[in-house]
C-alpha cells in the first residue's frame, strides 16, 4: 500500500520533471545550434578574398578614409570582439547594407522571402498530396510492378537536375505550346494593382479582392511549383514506403487480418495512422530541402525570391546579401525542425 | 567446349562453401555479391552506366572524335549531324566532344568528393560513437549545425567565399557531404560498441585507433559506402548546379552543368545545348542511385 502510494505521489513530478529537462536540452540544442550557425556565416563573411571595406568605399577612396571606414567598421578590433558585434547585430536584424539594391539586407528579405515561402510551401503541397499515397500504394503492393514503376519514378525524381527541368519545362510548355509564361510572378500588366501589405502576391490579392491578380500569380507560380514538388515527392514517396514497410510487418497487422478486416482499413486506419507522425517530420524535411531547390528553380523562372536575391548577390560578392539570406534559410530551417519536432510530441502519445 | 568448361570450373570453385583457403572464402563472398547484382536489372542497369562512364572518362581523347576546346565560329550552333553528333555549341566548339569531357570533369569531382569525405565522416562519426560523453555531445552538435543547412545553400556559402572553380567546389560540397557519413558512422559504431568482440580487443590492450580501424571499420564499412553511393548522386547534382549558377568549373572546362547553363541564352535557336548535358546528367545521377539502391538489397538486407 505505502510503496504504491509513494510511486503514485513521486511518479507525476518526476514525469513533469523530465518533460521539462527534456524541453530544456531542446532548448539549449536550438540554441547552440543557432550560434554554431552564427559562427559559420561569420567565418564565411571572413575568408572572403574582397576587402570589405572597399566594399563599402570604393577603390577611389585615399588611404585616410580606408583608415577610418576600417576602424568604424571594428575591423582592427580582435576577432572575438567583432564576433561580439556580429551577433548584436544580428539579434537586431542588422544585416548591413547591400551594394546592389543600396537598401538594409533585412528590408529586402522582407520583400523577396514571401515569394520563396508560397513556392516552396504549394511545392510541399504537392509534393505531399501526390507522394505520401505514392509511397502508401508501393509498399501494400511491395515487388509488384506498381512498386517498380514507384520506385522508378521516385529515383527520376532524385536524379534530375531541377535547373535543367525547369529550363526544359519552359522550352517545351512556353516557347513550343505557349501554355505557360517564361517566369516572374505575375504579368507585367497585372503589376502595381495590389498594394504590398504582406509582399505574397497570392495572400494581398486576396485581401484587395483583385481576383485578376490572384490568377494571374498562381498561373505564374504552378509551373515552378509543380517542378519543385516532384523533388519532394520523390523523396516523401520513397520515405513513406519504407515507413509503411516498417509497420505492415508488424503483428497487430496480422492481428488486424486474422479477425478478417479489409486490406482498406488495414493500410489507412491501422498502418497510415501509425506513420503520420514520422510523416510530418518528412514534410518538414523536404521542405528545408526545397529552400534548395527553390535557390535553382528560381533563377531559371526569374521568381523575384530569396534564391534569386542570394544568387544574383553571389555574382557581385554582395557578401551582406549573401550571408543575410544563408542565415535566414539556416534559421528558416532550424524552426521548421523545431516546430515539428513540438508538434510530433503534442500529437503522438507515445512521445509523452 | 574447353572455354566454358574452365568457366564452369571457376564457378564451381566460387560456388563452394568448402574453402580451402581464407582467399577463395573472400572470393566466394564477392562472387555472391556479384551474382545478386546481375540479378537485379536496375541495379545492374546502374552498374553498368557508372562503369560505362568510367571507361569514358578514362578513354576521353580517343573516343571523343573533336578538339573539345577547338572554336571555329563558323560553325557556331549547328544542329546536330553526321560530323557533329550532338551539334556544336556558341563558340563551335562540338558538344560530344564536350560531353565525353565533362565525365572527366564529373567523375573528378565525385571522386575527390568522396575520397574527402569518407574518411573524415568516418572518423568523426565513429570516434562519437565509440568515446561517447562529452565528446559525442560536442562533435554530433557540429554535425547537427552543418546538417541544419540546406546543402547546396551551405555550399554557396563556401564558394562565394573562396572563390569560384572547380577545387574550390569540392571542399564546398564535401563540407556539406560529411555530415550524414558521420551520423551513420556513429550509429553503426554505437551498435558494436559494447560487443564481446570489441571488449575482448580492449581487454588484450588494443588502443582506440587499433580498435576503430581493426574492428569497427570493416564492420561499418558496407553500409559507408552504400551511402557514399548514393550521395554520388547527390554530389553531381550538387555540382552540376554550382556549375549551372557559375561557381563551380569554370570555363572553358567542361563541365555538364555550366554547358546547359549557356546553353539557356540559346535555348529557343539551338535546345541540344541544354538537353544534351542535362540527360547526362540525369542518366548518371540516376544510375548511381539505382546501383546504391542495388548495392543497399545486397550488404544490408535489412533496410530492405
Amino acid at each position: 500500500m505505502s510503496i504504491s502510494q509513494t510511486t503514485e505521489t513521486h511518479a507525476p513530478p518526476s514525469k513533469l520533471l523530465t518533460g521539462g529537462k527534456k524541453l530544456a536540452t531542446s532548448f539549449v540544442v536550438i540554441l547552440t545550434t543557432l550560434l554554431g550557425l552564427l559562427v559559420i556565416t561569420f567565418v564565411v563573411g571572413r575568408m572572403v578574398p574582397a576587402d570589405p571595406v572597399i566594399a563599402v568605399i570604393g577603390d577611389q577612396a585615399d588611404q585616410a578614409t580606408y583608415d577610418r571606414v576600417y576602424k568604424e567598421m571594428g575591423l582592427d578590433r580582435p576577432l572575438y570582439v567583432q564576433f561580439g558585434n556580429y551577433l548584436s547585430d544580428v539579434v537586431q536584424l542588422d544585416f548591413g547594407q547591400s551594394i546592389v539594391t543600396k537598401k538594409p539586407v533585412a528590408e529586402d528579405l522582407a520583400r523577396v522571402f514571401p515569394a520563396t515561402m508560397e513556392l516552396a510551401t504549394l511545392a510541399t503541397l504537392i509534393g505531399a498530396c501526390f507522394g505520401i499515397p505514392l509511397g502508401v500504394i508501393a509498399a501494400v503492393h511491395k515487388g509488384t510492378w506498381i512498386d517498380h514503376t514507384a520506385r522508378v519514378v521516385g529515383l527520376l525524381g532524385y536524379s534530375t537536375p531541377i535547373f535543367w527541368l525547369g529550363t526544359i519545362v519552359i522550352l517545351v510548355f512556353y516557347a513550343h505550346f505557349g501554355l505557360i509564361p517564361p517566369g516572374g510572378r505575375i504579368y507585367v500588366y497585372d503589376e502595381g494593382l495590389v498594394q504590398a501589405r504582406t509582399n505574397s502576391i497570392i495572400i494581398d490579392s486576396i485581401l484587395a479582392g483583385q481576383w485578376q491578380v490572384f490568377w494571374s500569380a498562381i498561373h505564374h507560380l504552378i509551373t515552378p511549383a509543380i517542378i519543385l514538388g516532384y523533388a519532394a515527392m520523390a523523396y516523401l514517396s520513397r520515405m513513406s514506403r519504407s515507413f509503411m514497410l516498417e509497420q505492415l510487418r508488424q503483428e497487430y497487422i496480422l492481428t488486424a487480418r486474422a479477425k478478417g478486416l479489409g486490406q482498406r482499413p488495414i493500410v489507412w486506419r491501422h498502418a497510415f495512422r501509425n506513420i503520420r507522425v514520422q510523416l510530418l517530420t518528412v514534410v518538414a524535411l523536404a521542405y528545408c530541402g526545397l529552400l534548395d531547390g527553390t535557390v535553382l528553380i528560381e533563377t531559371v523562372f526569374a521568381w523575384p525570391g530569396l534564391g534569386q536575391y542570394l544568387t544574383s548577390a553571389l555574382f557581385v560578392s554582395d557578401m551582406n546579401a549573401v550571408l543575410g539570406s544563408v542565415l535566414l534559410i539556416g534559421i528558416i530551417s532550424i524552426a521548421i525542425n523545431l516546430l515539428s519536432d513540438i508538434v510530433y510530441r503534442f500529437i503522438d502519445p507515445r512521445t509523452r | 567446349m574447353s572455354r566454358s568448361g574452365t568457366f564452369s570450373n571457376l564457378h564451381n570453385w566460387l560456388i563452394s562453401e568448402d574453402f580451402s583457403s581464407a582467399n577463395q572464402a573472400r572470393c566466394h563472398k564477392a562472387y555472391l555479391a556479384w551474382l545478386s547484382l546481375v540479378a537485379n536489372p536496375l541495379a545492374f542497369a546502374g552498374f553498368a552506366v557508372v562503369a560505362l562512364l568510367i571507361v569514358i572518362a578514362v578513354f576521353a581523347p580517343l573516343i571523343a572524335s573533336h578538339d573539345p576546346y577547338a572554336q571555329d565560329l563558323m560553325m557556331a550552333l549547328q544542329a546536330p549531324s553526321a560530323a557533329h553528333w550532338f551539334g556544336t555549341d556558341e563558340f563551335g566548339r562540338d558538344v560530344f566532344a564536350r560531353l565525353i569531357y565533362g565525365a572527366r570533369t564529373t567523375l573528378y569531382i565525385t571522386i575527390l568528393v568522396t575520397v574527402i569525405v569518407a574518411p573524415i565522416g568516418f572518423v568523426i562519426g565513429a570516434t562519437a560513437g565509440y568515446l561517447g560523453g562529452w565528446v559525442d555531445v560536442v562533435l554530433m552538435r557540429i554535425t547537427d549545425i552543418f546538417l541544419s543547412f540546406p546543402s547546396l545553400v551551405l555550399a554557396l556559402a563556401f564558394s562565394a567565399a573562396l572563390g569560384p572553380g572547380i577545387e574550390n567546389a569540392v571542399i564546398a560540397i564535401a563540407l556539406t557531404v560529411w555530415p550524414p557519413i558521420a551520423r551513420l558512422a556513429r550509429a553503426e559504431t554505437l551498435t558494436f560498441r559494447h560487443a564481446d568482440f570489441v571488449i575482448a580487443a580492449e581487454l588484450q590492450g588494443a588502443g582506440t585507433g587499433r580498435i576503430l580501424l581493426r574492428h569497427i571499420v570493416p564492420l561499418c564499412a558496407p553500409s559507408i559506402v552504400v551511402r557514399l553511393t548514393l550521395n554520388m548522386s547527390s554530389i553531381i547534382l550538387t555540382a552540376a548546379g554550382l556549375g549551372f549558377l557559375g561557381l563551380g568549373a569554370q570555363p572553358p572546362m567542361a563541365e555538364w552543368g555550366a554547358m546547359a547553363a549557356s546553353g539557356r541564352q540559346y535555348l529557343l535557336d539551338a535546345w541540344w545545348l541544354t538537353t544534351v548535358p542535362g540527360i547526362a546528367i540525369l542518366t548518371v545521377s540516376l544510375a548511381f542511385n539505382l546501383l546504391g539502391d542495388g548495392l543497399r538489397d545486397i550488404m544490408d538486407p535489412r533496410n530492405g
